[in-house]
């Protein structure tokens, strides 16, 4: 027999809609999991009595036949969010105690859709990280391990793609400033869309890096991407950087065919260090758009090999800035032992912040830094801008671009977080579409010889998400992707 | 031409060069990037938002308001306003600062280069350089006085919008400082732009000063922060040169600093020198857009913009007629000049300015009040000047009858009547009286009679008393002019 909680977003509905099962019950199945869970450790917080009062009343909206669109169905919500009364630390000691009273637009918006809030799922430090390593609540594991081999979910939502895998919630949000969505999404085997920057607002969320960021959905099908992503989107005024545009229909475009279209292959992402599975799987996924009558097409992006290191001058300038609210005087962490104003702050910040954060903290002011101002940012800001003239040349031809997600399958925990250049090379796909804005979306496609998923990546034009969904469900549908069933 | 002030050293003649750069908070409801109120005075975090705050997950959200004002107050300046401008954000730690950086418009600013034309004491104008105007955000304000352990932070000015208004290193003495100064509140204060109350903090004042033999280049200069008068602006800036002028003669050299004027010692101390000084990592803030503003609407309070103080006392010298003195007095400060023409209008204009410049403000300086608690508004003054114009009261009664009206009230002709302060006119009535005066002073009006033509003098005086001061001189004279004749 099918459990409430294999299904996904579409046949939870469903099932709540035709009655199969009441909202309090899907709301108690997955808090019986996540309660129980021993291993995987992607939730760090959860709230029982505010999640089935949720359920209840949305059972009684239901009854009254005042059913919202997403009515009852239970979200994790990536700790970077912040939750009403909820504990909201990003993961780390500087906010562990931090419960804000506030709600972000985006997570508001799902609660006023039906939404039931599930818990928060665990993420590295302010989402610096691409394998959850750097979460001051410990490791993440990915649920396709063995006994044997402990994985990484990625990151940095890598909580939010753990928890959907193993079938701890049927989505959850995430947010992606160079691939924390799509990464973790490909290392978990689940669907993760990075929308358009400005599609979502990203009021109330704590801010990484402001001029990437993007919040999204992971789940495990294209069309739970479309109906949740339906339900987060839209113009905010209190986020300036929101774009007022219109969202189209994405359940919609799910069903659409994709004859015709043309599909960039780009050379410059054709590594040497492509694994033999990745290089399978991206050929196999040009077959299959082949197959359903898309025109492919070699197209090049001269600028991506700028990208990596551009984005590492930007995101971390951008966070340094971000991150010095945390200065231990209004909110969060102070240390005790200070003796005068500059030892509060030094100490505080110390104390607060793990190292990922301090490294990229310091590169960030190391950048914006009288004499290496023009040399870094400046420049980086200038090859941005190229890579956005390359995206645009590109989709003067084609309609969307296809790439695996990332050059490998999950690794090891432990293996990369000595070294953090080794670690951000996982990023080397995923920062491109981050930096010229652009909807991108991971689609899990097949195994590595160790059995471990694979994404594949589409990059669509902005505000052209309905492109990529189209064309993901046909990857979807043709991968024919095992999700795992996990068992703790 | 007025020379400026040079001062004297041991070792010659030194002459000074001066820029100021002046932060005047903006005229508005809300904060310039929230939707806190402004209000002066609340108590403290009582105007707070989660943005003024800096809580995690908040963003700024640009004050189309504010922009308003610094477009305006770019034209009053004679700038250019640019399209498009940037905010940058300014980093650095400080508990008044929540976000740990201070929003501000560093390389691309939303007015560029301008001027204003100043007047100097001895009636003559100089132009002054504006290098630019930029909007920012003020910080919060700590308390160290509240607690005997602890510093707290009030954030209720945190994210006000302040205008920074920067000059060009155009001023040459303190004097010229003080009328750039002067000129820059008044002109503020007319279009509405800022209060300009320097006692509240809504204008303050830097002022860079350096100085140089006649002719040389400019010196090593050194920044007096935040004064809040014009009067201790032109001390600090004399103090200050003084003191970089005996350094020099000494044989030393002036470090570059940022000092801080002490207004009960007059002198500055240094706040922290240029090694020390911030690097503050300038960026632009990546949570706002770059500003965008139309041609459209630059142009729209470029015809929106109000008659400006030196157009005002142009105006006020063809139109009514007025000395350059008068109209410049009535004119520095837009609520003189608005309450002068309530009055002046069709009355003697000439008579109504010389009036409220002499007795007016001068009962107002005298009681240290501003024209808007004035207790005698324009209206009520106006009919006052009517009583004197159609000779019911003489402008000697007329003086009396203010001072009244000023310290308990009530209308002139109330008090005029109630007092029976109204001049006789009435010839027949007058004609009595005199009569009546000549006839029981039979000697004093033979020798006058006799040439003592001083006597007539005593006559008035005679005539005066008899009516408790109340009749019209002109027509006493007249009267006194034809009975004394025989």
């Amino acid at each position: 027999m099918t459990k409430i909680t294999d299904l996904g977003v579409v046949e939870t509905l469903d099932g709540l809609n035709k009655k199969d099962f009441s909202s309090e019950e899907v709301v108690k199945e997955y808090l019986k999991i996540i309660e129980s869970d021993t291993k995987l450790n992607a939730y760090i917080h959860f709230n029982k009595e505010k999640s089935l009062s949720e359920a209840k009343k949305s059972d009684q909206r239901r009854s009254n036949n005042n059913s919202l669109p997403l009515e009852g169905l239970p979200i994790a919500i990536k700790d970077i969010f912040c939750v009403e009364g909820e504990k909201t630390s990003a993961c780390s000691k500087m906010l562990e105690n931090f419960i804000p009273d506030y709600e972000s637009t985006v997570s508001s918006k799902l609660w006023k859709s039906g939404g039931i809030y599930i818990g928060k799922t665990s993420m590295d430090e302010f989402a610096m990280g691409s394998s959850n390593e750097t979460s001051y609540f410990g490791t993440v594991t990915n649920p396709w391990s063995t006994d044997d081999n402990a994985l990484v979910p990625g990151g940095s939502s890598g909580g939010s793609a753990s928890a959907v895998a193993a079938k701890m919630a049927p989505v959850a949000l995430g947010t992606d400033t160079g691939g924390s969505i799509r990464q973790p999404a490909s290392f978990c085997g689940t669907v993760g869309i990075k929308p358009t920057y400005g599609r979502c607002s990203r009021w109330g969320i704590i801010a990484f890096a402001s001029s990437l960021d993007q919040a999204g959905p992971i789940t495990r099908s294209v069309k739970d991407s479309a109906i949740i992503l339906q339900n987060m989107a839209g113009f905010d005024s209190m986020d300036s950087t929101s774009a007022n545009v219109n969202v189209p229909d994405f359940v919609n475009a799910c069903s659409k065919s994709i004859k015709g279209m043309k599909i960039g292959i780009p050379k410059e992402y054709r590594l040497d260090s492509l694994s033999n599975d990745v290089q399978r799987v991206w050929e196999s996924g040009i077959k299959w758009l082949k197959d359903a009558g898309a025109e492919i097409m070699d197209v090049s992006l001269p600028h991506t090999k700028y990208a990596l290191p551009t984005y590492y001058i930007v995101a971390p300038a951008e966070a340094s800035a971000n991150l010095s609210r945390y200065d231990g005087v209004k909110y969060g962490h102070r240390s005790e032992n200070i003796k005068d104003l500059e030892d509060m702050y030094s100490q505080t910040r110390a104390e607060g912040f793990g190292d990922e954060v301090k490294r990229r903290i310091l590169i960030g002011t190391y950048v914006l830094s009288a004499g290496y101002y023009d040399a870094y940012y400046l420049r980086a800001q200038k090859v941005r801008t190229k890579i956005v003239e390359d995206f645009n040349l590109v989709f003067n031809k084609c309609d969307a671009i296809l790439t695996p997600t990332t050059p490998t399958g999950a690794f090891k925990i432990g293996e990369k977080n000595i070294d953090p250049v080794t670690m951000y090379m996982n990023d080397v796909f995923t920062v491109p579409a981050s930096l010229a804005g652009l909807p991108a979306m991971s689609i899990p496609s097949g195994l590595d010889f160790k059995g471990c998923p694979l994404g594949l990546q589409l990059i669509g034009k902005g505000f052209d998400e309905e492109t990529i969904f189209s064309i993901g469900s046909i990857i979807e549908e043709s991968a024919n992707f095992k999700y795992i069933n996990y068992e703790d | 031409m007025r020379e400026p002030i040079k001062l004297q050293g041991e070792t010659g003649t030194w002459e000074m060069v001066i820029g100021l750069e002046i932060h005047a908070q903006v005229n508005c409801n809300s904060k310039l990037f929230s939707g806190s109120a402004t209000d002066f005075g609340a108590s403290p975090n009582s105007q707070v938002s989660y943005v003024d705050a800096a809580m995690p997950g908040m963003l700024p959200v640009i004050n189309s308001e504010a922009v308003n004002q610094a477009i305006k107050t770019g034209h009053a300046l004679n700038a250019k306003i640019n399209n498009v401008s940037i905010f940058d954000r300014k980093n650095y730690f400080y508990p008044d600062l929540p976000q740990g950086y201070q929003i501000s418009q560093f390389k691309s600013p939303i007015v560029g280069e301008g001027w204003v034309v100043v007047d100097l004491e001895n009636g003559e104008t100089k132009k002054i350089g504006i290098e630019r105007l930029h909007l920012e955000q003020d910080a919060g304000k700590l308390m160290h006085d509240q607690h005997p352990k602890l510093s707290l932070v009030d954030l209720n000015r945190s994210g006000i919008p302040l205008m920074e208004i920067v000059s060009m290193p155009d001023m040459r003495d303190w004097e010229e400082a003080g009328a750039y100064l002067r000129k820059l509140r008044s002109i503020v204060r007319y279009i509405g732009s800022c209060d300009g109350n320097m006692d509240e903090g809504s204008l303050r004042c830097d002022a860079n000063i350096s100085v140089r033999r006649p002719g040389e280049e400019f010196g090593t200069r050194c920044e007096l922060k935040n004064i809040n008068s014009v009067k201790y602006m032109m001390k600090a800036v004399e103090y200050e040169a003084h003191r970089q002028i005996e350094i020099i003669e000494d044989g030393g050299k002036v470090l570059q600093q940022t000092r801080l004027y002490d207004p009960v010692k007059n002198e500055t101390r240094s706040m922290r020198s240029k090694e020390e000084a911030h690097d503050y990592r300038y960026f632009p803030d990546p949570d706002l857009l770059p500003l965008h503003i139309s041609s459209e609407r630059i142009e729209k309070y470029r015809q929106e913009l109000p008659e400006l103080p030196d157009q005002k006392r142009e105006r006020f010298q063809s139109e009514y007629g007025l000395s350059f003195y008068d109209a410049d007095v009535l004119t520095a400060d837009k609520k003189h000049a608005d309450f002068f023409e309530v009055v002046a209008k069709s009355r003697d204009a000439k008579f109504v300015a010389n009036w409220i410049i002499t007795n007016f403000f001068g009962m107002l300086n005298e009681v240290e009040k501003s024209i808007e608690d004035s207790p005698v508004k324009a209206d009520k003054l106006g009919e006052l000047f009517d009583l004197i114009q159609d000779g019911t009261i003489s402008g000697r009664t007329a003086k009396d009858v203010f001072e009244e009206m000023f310290t308990k009230g009530g209308s002139a002709l109330e008090i005029v009547e109630s007092k029976g302060l109204k001049q006789i006119s009435n010839t027949d009535e007058l004609e009595a009286m005199v009569k009546k005066i000549i006839d029981d002073n039979e000697e004093q009006v033979n020798k006058y009679r006799g040439g003592n033509e001083k006597l007539f003098g005593w006559f008035v005086g005679q005539t005066m008393k008899s009516t408790g001061g109340t009749a019209n001189p002109k027509v006493v004279n007249e009267i006194l002019s034809k009975l004394l004749k025989g």
